[in-house]
C-alpha cells in the first residue's frame, strides 16, 4: 500500500512526573489493516491506547489520524474523528438496557436537538427511529438482539465483552482500538471472537488495533505486530518475524543467562 | 411499536394530569377545601417542580448537586423584583425568573461541573450560600428583613407550571439526549468515548434543572406574603434533595411521589412544632433503613403498568457514593 496511513504516530510518549510510562513510539496503520499490540504486563499498551483516544494528552510526539492531527484534543472529538475502542475493564452503561447502550455510542452520528427532543418535534421521532433500527441492526451482528431489553449489568460477561465491541462500532469508527477483547473467555468464545472480529473487519472495511495476551489470537489474525516493553517498541513484524525474534522472547521469558 | 406506545401512555397521562387539575379547581371553587388545603396543595406543587427539577441533576446525570436552594433564591427574588418592583405581571415574572436562574446555573455549571463527586458537591454548596448571602446584602431587595410580596399563585399556575416541568424532563430524559445524561451517570470515562461531550451535557442539564427551580421559586415568592434570604439556607437545598435521594435516584415518578408524602407529612406536624423535627427525622430514617434504594428505586411509576418497557432510571451502583 502506498496510500498514506490512516493513524500515523510519532515519536509519541508521555511521561507522569518522572516515569516515562511510553516514550518514542513509532507506529503506523495503513487502511484496512489489522495489527496486535502485545508486551509484557505493564508495558504500557493500555495507556498506549489512551494515548490514541485522548485520555491522556501526550507529552512528547504527535498522533495523526488521516494527515490530521490529534494531540490534545478532548476524547469525545476523537472519537467523532473515527477512533473508537473498548475497555480492557468492562465499561458499560450498567443500567441502560442493551439496547441503549448501543443507542448511545449512535449519539454523535445522530443530529436531532435538545429542542426538538423536549417539545417532540418530527425531527426528534425521526431521529430516533433512525438510531432504534441502527442499533437493532448492530446487535444482530453481534446475537445480542435476543436480550436488547435486558440491563447491560445483568449479562452474562461473554455477552458483555461482545456488547462492548458492539458499542464501539455504533460510533462509526474508521479505526477501532480493541483493548483485550478475549480476556476472561475460554478457548471457544475466543474462536468465536476471533471470526466476529474479522468478519466486521469485512463488513465495516475497518482498521483495527489490538491488545491481547492471547497468542493464539494474535497470530491467528494479525497481520503485523508491534510489541511494547517498558513504555519502548522493540520490535514490529509479521507473526512469524515476532515469534522468532530474540528481543522478544527475552521481554517475554526474560534475559538469557550467560 | 414500543415508541407508539410510549408517546400514547405519555398523552394518557398528561390528560390525567389536567382532567385531575381542573377537579381540584372546581374543589376550590366550590369551597370544598379550604385555604389550609389550597395552600398544601400549592406546597406540593412547587415542590414537585423542585424534585424533578433536581432529579434531572443528580438521578439523571448523576452529578450530586446540593445548592438547588440558591436556584431557588435567584428565581423567587427575580420574580419579586418583577411584580413587585416593575410592576410587570405574574406570568412574566415565572418566565424570567426561570430563565434567570438558568443563567445562574450556566455561569456555576461551566467551571463547576468539572469537578466529581464530594468536590462538586461541596462547590454548590457554596454557590447556595453565596446567593443567600447576597441577597442578604442587598438592600434593594430588603436585606435581612425580606421583601413583601403579593399573593398572585392560583391553582392554575402551579397545576400547569408542573405539568410543564414533568413532560420537559421527561422528554428530555426519553430521547438521545437523556440516554447521554444517564451514560455519563453510569461511566463517564465510557460515555466520553463514545463521542458524548460530557462537560456539555453535564451543563444541559444544570441549566434545565436550575431553569425549574426559578420556576419553582416564582411560585413560591408569590404564595408566601414575605420571602427572607433565610428562607434559602443549605437546609432547603437538603429538604430538597431528600425529595429526590427518598423517591429513589433515577426515578422521576418516585420524586413526585416524595415530594407529595413529605409535604403532607410536614404540613400535618406543622401542628406539632416542639416535636416535628423529630418525626420528620424517624421517617427519613427508618425509610432509608428499610428501603435504601428510596421509595421507587430505580422504577418509574409505568413500569407497574406496562410489562417490558426498561426502566430509565437507576444508581450507579448499589450504594450511593454520597449522601
Amino acid at each position: 500500500m502506498t496510500s498514506t496511513p490512516l493513524l500515523k504516530v510519532e515519536k509519541a510518549g508521555i511521561r507522569f512526573g518522572g516515569l516515562k510510562a511510553v516514550s518514542d513510539v513509532n507506529l503506523e496503520l495503513n487502511k484496512g489493516e489489522l495489527v496486535g499490540l502485545i508486551g509484557p504486563n505493564g508495558a504500557g499498551k493500555t495507556t498506549f491506547f489512551n494515548l490514541l483516544t485522548g485520555v491522556y494528552v501526550p507529552t512528547e510526539g504527535s498522533i495523526s489520524l488521516e494527515g490530521e492531527k490529534l494531540n490534545g484534543q478532548a476524547p469525545y472529538k476523537i472519537t467523532k474523528k473515527g477512533i473508537s475502542r473498548t475497555f480492557q475493564n468492562i465499561r458499560l452503561f450498567g443500567e441502560l438496557s442493551v439496547l441503549d447502550n448501543v443507542k448511545v455510542a449512535y449519539h454523535s452520528l445522530s443530529k436531532h436537538s435538545i429542542l426538538s427532543s423536549i417539545f417532540r418535534l418530527p425531527s426528534h421521532f425521526s431521529g430516533e427511529r433512525e438510531m432504534h433500527e441502527k442499533a437493532i441492526e448492530f446487535l444482530k451482528i453481534f446475537k445480542l438482539e435476543t436480550v436488547m431489553n435486558e440491563k447491560a449489568k445483568n449479562l452474562p460477561y461473554g455477552q458483555q465483552r461482545r456488547l462492548e465491541i458492539a458499542r464501539a462500532l455504533a460510533a462509526g469508527p474508521k479505526l477501532l482500538l480493541l483493548d483485550e477483547p478475549a480476556a476472561g473467555m475460554n478457548p471457544q468464545e475466543t474462536a468465536e471472537l476471533m471470526e466476529l472480529i474479522a468478519l466486521i473487519r469485512e463488513r465495516f472495511q475497518l482498521t483495527i488495533l489490538l491488545i491481547e495476551h492471547d497468542m493464539s489470537l494474535v497470530m491467528g489474525i494479525c497481520e503485523r505486530i508491534y510489541v511494547l516493553d517498558h513504555g519502548q517498541l522493540i520490535a514490529e513484524g509479521t507473526p512469524e518475524e515476532i515469534r522468532n525474534n530474540p528481543k522478544v522472547i527475552e521481554a517475554y521469558l526474560g534475559e538469557e543467562v550467560s | 411499536m414500543n415508541g407508539m406506545k410510549h408517546t400514547k401512555g405519555f398523552w394518557l397521562s398528561i390528560v390525567l394530569a389536567v382532567v385531575i387539575g381542573i377537579v381540584i379547581q372546581f374543589l376550590i371553587n366550590g369551597e370544598i377545601l379550604d385555604s389550609f388545603y389550597t395552600n398544601t396543595l400549592y406546597l406540593i406543587g412547587i415542590n414537585i417542580i423542585l424534585a424533578v427539577s433536581l432529579h434531572l441533576i443528580i438521578g439523571i446525570t448523576g452529578q450530586f448537586s446540593i445548592g438547588h436552594a440558591g436556584f431557588l433564591a435567584v428565581g423567587a427574588y427575580t420574580s419579586a423584583i418583577i411584580t413587585m418592583k416593575l410592576g410587570m405581571p405574574f406570568p412574566v415574572a415565572i418566565i424570567v425568573a426561570g430563565i434567570v436562574a438558568a443563567i445562574a446555573g450556566l455561569i456555576i455549571g461551566i467551571p463547576t461541573l468539572r469537578l466529581r463527586g464530594d468536590y462538586l458537591a461541596i462547590a454548590t454548596l457554596g454557590f447556595g450560600e453565596i446567593m443567600r448571602i447576597i441577597f442578604l446584602n442587598m438592600n434593594y431587595v430588603g436585606g435581612a428583613s425580606g421583601m413583601s410580596v403579593t399573593h398572585m399563585v392560583t391553582w392554575p399556575w402551579v397545576i400547569s407550571c408542573v405539568i410543564i416541568t414533568i413532560v420537559v424532563i421527561t422528554n428530555f430524559t426519553n430521547s438521545r439526549h437523556g440516554r447521554a445524561c444517564i451514560a455519563i451517570r453510569e461511566n463517564e470515562i465510557a460515555a466520553d468515548a463514545m463521542g458524548i461531550n460530557t462537560t456539555f451535557y453535564k451543563v444541559v442539564a444544570f441549566v434545565i434543572g436550575a431553569f425549574f427551580a426559578g420556576v419553582a421559586g416564582a411560585l413560591y415568592a408569590h404564595n408566601f406574603y414575605i420571602i427572607q434570604p433565610t428562607n434559602f439556607g443549605f437546609l432547603k437545598s437538603f429538604d430538597i434533595l431528600i425529595l429526590v435521594v427518598l423517591g429513589g435516584l433515577g426515578s422521576m415518578s418516585g420524586a413526585v411521589i416524595a415530594a407529595i408524602l413529605l409535604t403532607i407529612i410536614s404540613t400535618y406536624l406543622s401542628n406539632y412544632p416542639e416535636v416535628r423535627m423529630v418525626i420528620y427525622s424517624l421517617v427519613l430514617i427508618v425509610m432509608m433503613l428499610f428501603r435504601p434504594q428510596g421509595l421507587m428505586g430505580t422504577k418509574e411509576i409505568t413500569a407497574f403498568f406496562k410489562v417490558g418497557k426498561t426502566a430509565k432510571g437507576g444508581v450507579q451502583n448499589d450504594k450511593h457514593t454520597v449522601a
